[in-house]
C-alpha cells in the first residue's frame, strides 16, 4: 500500500463490528443487499447496466430483424413501435445512466482520496430502487395491453392512448428519476466534501469534473422530468387539460417540458465519456492532458448551453421564426465548446509516445465516431436543412453515433481502463483488442448506412418500408447483427478477469496519474481511510 | 407479439433470402440511394444547397481535425521512437484560434441559413389554400375555396402486402408503401398554402421533394408552403414524419403535380362531382 | 447495530455499514407504486396504496431512528454534518425544479398556448377553423369550456380572501421558526418549544384551510382539477404545495417531539436545520402561487 501519512482531518469511523474493518460484510444479503461500500455498490450498478444493454440490444436485434427486408416478417407493429420505445427507455435508462453511476462510485471515492461516498446509505437506497422501477418498465412486456409503444419521449396525445401499461411506465419514470437525483446528490456531497485535503477542485481528475457537471445537470432537470410525465398521468386519468388545446393547454408544451429535460440529458449521457477520455489518452500518450483549465470551462459551458437549446427537437412544430432562430443558434454555439474538447485531446496526442492498449484503442475510435455524430448533429441545428432530416433515419444515425461509439465506448473504455484496478488481474489483452477492432467496424457498417437512408427519405419508427430502402437497411442489420454478437466478447473478458489472469501492478498502466494509481491493485475494500497525504497527492496529480 | 417458435428459422430464411434478393436488387427502385433529393421548388434546392454546404463544411473540419489525429498517431506512437514532450500542455494562443475559428466558421454557415428559414416562414401571397387533416392513419384534402374535400389512404395492394404472412413478395408492389388511393392534387407554378391540423394525434406532413415538413396537430392549425416548378409537374411521394400509433408507417403521402390548367379542370370536375353527391344526398335524406 | 464508544472520534468520517433501511424503503416505492397502477387501471379498490404507504411509513420511522441514534451517540463529526448539510440543499433545489416545471407549464399557458388557440401570432387559422369565437383571457377553460358547471362557467377564487389570509399564515409561521431558531442558538429551550409548535400548528391550519378552500371550488365555483388549463394549473399547483406543506409540517412535529425530548444543542442541529430550510423553500413556493396562481 502506499505510503501515507495520517492527517488530522480525515479518517473513518464503521458503524458496525471492528472485524470487519477491513474486508466485507459477511453474509451475501449484508454486503450485496444492505450494504454501503461504495466499490460493492459501484459493481452492483455496473452489472445492472450491463443486464440491461443485453435486454435493449436484444430489443434493437428485433427491431433489425424486422427492417432486415421490407414487408412484414416477424412482429405486429404495435409490438415493434414497443420494441423501440423500450429499446431507447432501457438503453439510456438502465444502461448508460447506470453505467455512470456506477463509475462514478467506484472511481470518485478513489480518485479524490475519500473513504467512501459522502452519503452511503443513500447509495445503496438509489441502487435498489433501479430493479424495482426496471421491474414496472419491463413488466409491460407482460401484459395483455403491451408494453409502451408511443416513442421514447412519450409524446401525449399519443401516449395518452396508451392501455395498461402507461401508469406502469409513468412511475418506473418515477423511480428511475428518485434513482438519479439521489445518485447525483452523493456525488456532488462527495466531491464537494470528501476530497482530501490539499485536492483543490482544480487538481480534480476531469472524470470528477465531468461527472460534477453531470451531477448538477441531473439534479436540474430530472425533476422537470418527473413534472412532465406526472401531468400526462393526471391528463389520462384525472381530466386534466396541459396537453389538449379543447382546455386551453397545447400538446406541444409536452414536448418543450420534456426536452428542456431531454437535451440536457443528452449530455448527462455523454459528459462522464469525456471524462474518461481525457484520462486515458494522457496516460497512453505518456503526456499531461493539454489545456486542464480549459477543459474544465469547456464542459461547464456545454452544461450551461444545454439548459437553452432544447427546441432544436420541435423545429417542425411551427414554433415562431424568433424561437427557430433562438434555437438554432444556440445549437450551433454548442459545437465550440465540444470542438475546443476534441481539439485539446488531439494536442494530448500530438508529440506523444503512443501505446494502443484496449482503452486507448475505444478512446481513439471515441475521438473519430464522436466527432461525426457530433458533425451530424450541426447539420441537424440547420433549421431548414432539419425540416428534412426530422425524424428520419438520419436523426437515428445522428444520436447513435454520440450514444454507441460516444457514451458506450466510453463506458467501455473506462471499464478496460481501470479494470485490472478492480480485480487485481489483467485481463486478456488480445480479447479485448478483438472486441474493440470487431466493435469499431460493426458499428460503422451498422450506423453508417442509416445516414443515406435518411437522407433518402425513410422515416424512423417504422416497422416497414419502401423498397427502395431495402439495400441500406439491409447492410445496417447485418451490422447489427454482428455488432450484437460481439458484445459477447465484453462480459466474457470481464468475467475471465475477474476470475484471474496475470497480477496487475499498482499503476497498472506504465505512465498512469492519478490517486486511483497509488492504491494497491485490488484496491483494498476500504480505501482512503485516512486521507493521502500532500506529497502522494502531488504524485498523482496529472497536471 | 413475437412468435417465438419460428422466429429463429424465419430469421435464417429472412437473412438468406435477404441476401439474394439484395444481391438481384431489380433496376425498378432507386437502390442504394446516397443522398438527399435535390426536389422540386426553388425552397427544395435551397435547402439542397445549404445541406450540400454545411456537409462540406463538416468535411473540410473532419479532414482537418482527423487528419491532424491520424498524422499524431501514426507519427507520434512509441513504436516508432516517439519521446513525449511533456512540456506541451498548455497554450492560451492556439486554444484562442481554436476557438475562433469554428465561431467563423458557424457564423458562415449561419448566414444562409437564417436567410433561407426567413423566407420559408413567408407563408404571403399563396394562391391556392388547402386544409389538410390528419387522422390515424389517412389524410384529409379540404381545398377550402373550392369546397372539394376527401380522404387519401394506403393504396389498397400495398396494404394487402403489408400484412403479416401476406405472402406477397412486396418488391412486385408498384410503389409498395408509397402509393394512395387519392392524390393530392395540386396545380405547378403556384404557391400554394397548407394549413394543418389533425383530429387524433400529432402527425407530420412530409413530401421530400417539396422539402414541406410540419406537423398537424390536434387544436392547432401549422402553415406550411411549396411551389413547384412549372416545368416540374410529375408525381411526388412521402410519408408521415411523426409516430401516430400503430399505422404510422402506412399513412403515406402522394402529391400530383398538374399544369396549372389540368389543375383547373380537375378541380372543376371535382367540385361539380362533389356538389352533386351532396344534393343528391340531401334530397335522397329529405 | 452496535455502537462502540471507542470509535467516536471527531476526527473520522462515519461511513455506516450495511443497513436494511434503503432496500426497505425501495420495496416501499415498489409498492406503493404497484397500488397505484392498480388503482388506476382499475385492478383494485384505493386500498391498493394501503401497504406501500405502511411500509413507507415503517421506513421512514425507522432510518430516521437509525440516524437520529447515531447522532446522539456523537458518531457524526463535523465533516458529517457538512455533507447532511449539502445533501438537503440539493434535494431541496430538485424540489423547485419539480414545481418549477408546473409553473413552467402555468407561464406556457397563459403566454403562449391560449393565445395561440385565439389566433395569436402566425396561429390566425386557429379561430377561423378550428375554434371560432374563442375568447381568450385568464382564467380560461379553453375554447371548448372543458370541467366547470353543466354550461362550461366556472368563478375563481379571488387572491384578496383566503389566500391572502393563507398567506399571512405562512409569513408568519417563516417568522416562528426563525424565532426558534434564534432561541435554539441561544439555548432557550422554552421559547423555542413554544415557537416550533406555534409554527407546525399554523403549517396545519394553513392545510386545513386550503382544504375548506377545495371544497368551496369544488361545490360553489365550478373550479375543479377538470376544469380547463385553469383547474390544471391551479390545482396541479396549489395540491403539489399543499402536499409539501404537509409534509413539512409533520417534519416540524417530529422534530418538535425530539425538541421536547431534550434533543438539539446550540451548536449542532443539523436535523432541525433541514426542516427549516425546507419550510422556508415551502413558504417561497407559496408566495410565489399567490403571485401568479391567485393575484395576478
Ligand atoms: C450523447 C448524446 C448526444 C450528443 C452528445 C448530441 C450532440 C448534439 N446534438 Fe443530438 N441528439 C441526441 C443525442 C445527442 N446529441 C439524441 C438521442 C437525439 C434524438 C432524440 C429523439 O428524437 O429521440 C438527438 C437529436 C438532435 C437534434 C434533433 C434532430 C431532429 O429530431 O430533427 C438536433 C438538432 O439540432 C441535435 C443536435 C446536436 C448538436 C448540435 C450536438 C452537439 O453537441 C455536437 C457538437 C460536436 C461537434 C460539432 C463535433 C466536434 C467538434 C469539432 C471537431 C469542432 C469543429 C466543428 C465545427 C465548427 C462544426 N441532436
Ligand atoms: C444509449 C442509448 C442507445 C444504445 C446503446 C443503442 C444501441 C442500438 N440501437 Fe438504438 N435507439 C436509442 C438509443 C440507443 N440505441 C434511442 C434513444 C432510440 C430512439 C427511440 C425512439 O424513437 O423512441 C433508438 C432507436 C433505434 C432504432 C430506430 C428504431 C425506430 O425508429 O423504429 C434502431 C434501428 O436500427 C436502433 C438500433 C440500435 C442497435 C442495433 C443498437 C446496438 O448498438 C445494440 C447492440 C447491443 C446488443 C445487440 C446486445 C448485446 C448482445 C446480445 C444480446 C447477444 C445476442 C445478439 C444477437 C442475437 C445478434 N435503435
Ligand atoms: Cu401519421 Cu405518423
Ligand atoms: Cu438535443
Amino acid at each position: 500500500m502506499a505510503e501515507h501519512a495520517h492527517t488530522a482531518h480525515a479518517g473513518v469511523t464503521h458503524g458496525a463490528d471492528h472485524d470487519a474493518h477491513h474486508g466485507p460484510a459477511h453474509g451475501f444479503i449484508q454486503r450485496w443487499v444492505m450494504g454501503t461500500n461504495h466499490k460493492d455498490i459501484g459493481t452492483l450498478y455496473l452489472i445492472f447496466a450491463c443486464v440491461m444493454f443485453f435486454i435493449g440490444g436484444t430489443m434493437a436485434m428485433i427491431i433489425r430483424l424486422e427492417l432486415f427486408k421490407p414487408g412484414l416478417q416477424f412482429v405486429d407493429p404495435m409490438f415493434f413501435n414497443s420494441m423501440t420505445s423500450m429499446h431507447a427507455l432501457v438503453m439510456i435508462f438502465g444502461a448508460v445512466m447506470p453505467a455512470w453511476v456506477g463509475l462514478a462510485n467506484w472511481m470518485i471515492p478513489l480518485q479524490v482520496g475519500a473513504p467512501d461516498m459522502a452519503l452511503p446509505r443513500m447509495n445503496n437506497f438509489s441502487f435498489w430502487l433501479l430493479p424495482f422501477a426496471f421491474t414496472l418498465l419491463l413488466g409491460t412486456l407482460f401484459i395483455p395491453s403491451g408494453a409502451p409503444a408511443g416513442g421514447w419521449t412519450l409524446y401525449p396525445p399519443l401516449s395518452l392512448q396508451g392501455g395498461d401499461s402507461f401508469p406502469m411506465a409513468i412511475f418506473a419514470i418515477h423511480l428511475m428519476g428518485a434513482s438519479s437525483i439521489m445518485g447525483a446528490i452523493n456525488v456532488i456531497v462527495t466531491l464537494m466534501n470528501m476530497r482530501a485535503p490539499g485536492m483543490t477542485l482544480l487538481r480534480m481528475p476531469m472524470f470528477c469534473w465531468t461527472w460534477l457537471i453531470t451531477a448538477y445537470l441531473l439534479i436540474l432537470v430530472m425533476p422537470v422530468l418527473a413534472g412532465a410525465v406526472t401531468m400526462l398521468l393526471t391528463d389520462h386519468f384525472f381530466g386534466t387539460s396541459f396537453f389538449s388545446a379543447a382546455g386551453g393547454g397545447d400538446p406541444v408544451m409536452y414536448q418543450h417540458i420534456f426536452w428542456f429535460f431531454g437535451h440536457p440529458e443528452v449530455y448527462i449521457l455523454i459528459l462522464p465519456a469525456f471524462g474518461i477520455v481525457s484520462e486515458i489518452i494522457p496516460t497512453f500518450a505518456r503526456k499531461p492532458l493539454f489545456g486542464y483549465e480549459t477543459m474544465v470551462y469547456a464542459t461547464a459551458s456545454i452544461g450551461f448551453l444545454s439548459f437553452i437549446v432544447w427546441a432544436h427537437h420541435m423545429f417542425t412544430v411551427g414554433m415562431p421564426l424568433a424561437g427557430q432562430m433562438f434555437f438554432m443558434l444556440t445549437t450551433m454555439l454548442i459545437a465550440v465548446p465540444t470542438g475546443v474538447k476534441v481539439f485539446n485531446w488531439t494536442a494530448t496526442m500530438w508529440k506523444g509516445s503512443m501505446t494502443f492498449e484496449p482503452p486507448m484503442l475505444f478512446a481513439i475510435a471515441f475521438l473519430f465516431l464522436f466527432s461525426i455524430g457530433g458533425f451530424s448533429g450541426l447539420m441537424l441545428a440547420i433549421v431548414p436543412a432539419d425540416f428534412q432530416y426530422q425524424d428520419t433515419y438520419f436523426v437515428v444515425a445522428h444520436f447513435h453515433y454520440v450514444l454507441v461509439p460516444g457514451s458506450i465506448f466510453g463506458i467501455m473504455g473506462g471499464v478496460y481502463y481501470w479494470l485490472p484496478k478492480w480485480t487485481g488481474n489483467m485481463y486478456n489483452q488480445a480479447l479485448a483488442k478483438w472486441h474493440f477492432w470487431l466493435s469499431a467496424i460493426f458499428v460503422n457498417v451498422l450506423f453508417f448506412p442509416q445516414h443515406f437512408l435518411g437522407l433518402a427519405g425513410m422515416p424512423r419508427r417504422i416497422p416497414d418500408y419502401a423498397t427502395q430502402f431495402a439495400d441500406w437497411n439491409l447492410v445496417s442489420s447485418i451490422g447489427g447483427f454482428g455488432f450484437g454478437l460481439v458484445q459477447l466478447l465484453f462480459p466474457l473478458c470481464i468475467w475471465q478477469c475477474v476470475r484471474g489472469g496475470e497480477r496487475a501492478t499498482d499503476k497498472v498502466w506504465e505512465s498512469a496519474h492519478g490517486l486511483e494509481w497509488e492504491l494497491p491493485s485490488p484496491a483494498p475494500y476500504h480505501s482512503w481511510e485516512t486521507a493521502p497525504s500532500m506529497p502522494v497527492i502531488a504524485h498523482g496529480a496529472s497536471h | 407479439m413475437l412468435r417465438k417458435s419460428s422466429t429463429l428459422t424465419a430469421a435464417l430464411t429472412a437473412l438468406v433470402g435477404g441476401l439474394a434478393s439484395a444481391l438481384a436488387a431489380p433496376a425498378a427502385h432507386a437502390a442504394w440511394a446516397l443522398n438527399m433529393p435535390p426536389g422540386v421548388t426553388a425552397m427544395s434546392q435551397r435547402i439542397y444547397g445549404l445541406h450540400m454546404t454545411i456537409f462540406w463544411w463538416c468535411v473540410a473540419i473532419a479532414i482537418a481535425v482527423f487528419g491532424v489525429m491520424i498524422y499524431s498517431l501514426v507519427k507520434f506512437r512509441r513504436s516508432v521512437g516517439a519521446v513525449p514532450d511533456s512540456t506541451l500542455v498548455h497554450s492560451t494562443k492556439v486554444e484562442i484560434i481554436w476557438t475562433v475559428i469554428p465561431v467563423i466558421i458557424l457564423v458562415i454557415m449561419a448566414v444562409p441559413a437564417a436567410r433561407t428559414l426567413i423566407q420559408l416562414e413567408d407563408t404571403s401571397n399563396t394562391e391556392l389554400t388547402v386544409k389538410i387533416t390528419a387522422y390515424q392513419w389517412k389524410w384529409q384534402y379540404d381545398y377550402l375555396d373550392q369546397g372539394v374535400s376527401y380522404f387519401s389512404t394506403l393504396a389498397r395492394d400495398s396494404d394487402a402486402a403489408r400484412q403479416l404472412e401476406s405472402g406477397t413478395d412486396v418488391f412486385t408492389v408498384p410503389h409498395y408503401l408509397l402509393n394512395v388511393d387519392h392524390p393530392f392534387v395540386v396545380p405547378v407554378g403556384t404557391k400554394v398554402r397548407l394549413l394543418l391540423t389533425a383530429q387524433d394525434v400529432i402527425h407530420a406532413w412530409w413530401v421530400p421533394d417539396l422539402a414541406v415538413k410540419k406537423d398537424a396537430i390536434p387544436g392547432f392549425v401549422n402553415e406550411a408552403w411549396f411551389e413547384i416548378q412549372a416545368d416540374k409537374p410529375g408525381l411526388y411521394r412521402g410519408q408521415c414524419a411523426e409516430l401516430c400509433g400503430r399505422d404510422h408507417g402506412f399513412m403515406p403521402i402522394v402529391v400530383d403535380a398538374r399544369s396549372k390548367e389540368d389543375f383547373a379542370a380537375w378541380i372543376k370536375a371535382q367540385a361539380a362531382e362533389q356538389k352533386q353527391a351532396s344534393t343528391a344526398l340531401t334530397r335522397s335524406a329529405g | 447495530m452496535s455502537i462502540k464508544s471507542d470509535t467516536h472520534d471527531s476526527n473520522t468520517y462515519y461511513i455506516p455499514h450495511g443497513s436494511p433501511w434503503p432496500i426497505v424503503g425501495s420495496v416501499a416505492l415498489f409498492v406503493l407504486m404497484w397500488g397505484a397502477v392498480l388503482f388506476l387501471n382499475e385492478w383494485a379498490s384505493a386500498w391498493a396504496f394501503l401497504p406501500g404507504a405502511l411500509i413507507l411509513a415503517f421506513m421512514f420511522f425507522g432510518w430516521f431512528a437509525t440516524v437520529i441514534n447515531e447522532n446522539e451517540a456523537g458518531l457524526f463529526n463535523l465533516q458529517v454534518d457538512k455533507s447532511f448539510r449539502m445533501g438537503m440543499m440539493w434535494f431541496i433545489i430538485s424540489e423547485v425544479m419539480f414545481f418549477a416545471a408546473f409553473f413552467g407549464a402555468l407561464f406556457y399557458a397563459r403566454v403562449l398556448s391560449v393565445p395561440w388557440i385565439a389566433g395569436a401570432g402566425t396561429k390566425i387559422f386557429n379561430p377561423l377553423l378550428l375554434w371560432q369565437g374563442y375568447n381568450p383571457g385568464w382564467p380560461t377553460n379553453g375554447p371548448a369550456k372543458v370541467g366547470g358547471f353543466e354550461d362550461g362557467s366556472f368563478s375563481i377564487i379571488p387572491a384578496f380572501g383566503l389566500p391572502a389570509i393563507n398567506t399571512m399564515i405562512l409569513l408568519t409561521s417563516g417568522v416562528t421558526i426563525t424565532i426558534a431558531h434564534h432561541a435554539l442558538r441561544a439555548g432557550k429551550r422554552n421559547i423555542l418549544t413554544i415557537f416550533l409548535a406555534a409554527t407546525f400548528l399554523l403549517g396545519f391550519l394553513f392545510v386545513g384551510l386550503q382544504a375548506e378552500e377545495y371544497g368551496e371550488a369544488y361545490k360553489e365555483l365550478g373550479l375543479k382539477l377538470s376544469t380547463g388549463i385553469y383547474g390544471s394549473t391551479f390545482f396541479m399547483l396549489t395540491g403539489f404545495h399543499g402536499l409539501h406543506v404537509t409534509i413539512g409540517a409533520i417534519m416540524l412535529l417530529i422534530i418538535w417531539l425530539r425538541v421536547v425530548r431534550g434533543h438539539f444543542t446550540p451548536g449542532r442541529h443539523f436535523g432541525f436545520e433541514a426542516v427549516a430550510w425546507y419550510w422556508h423553500f415551502v413558504d417561497v413556493v407559496w408566495l410565489g402561487l399567490f403571485v401568479f396562481v391567485y393575484w395576478i
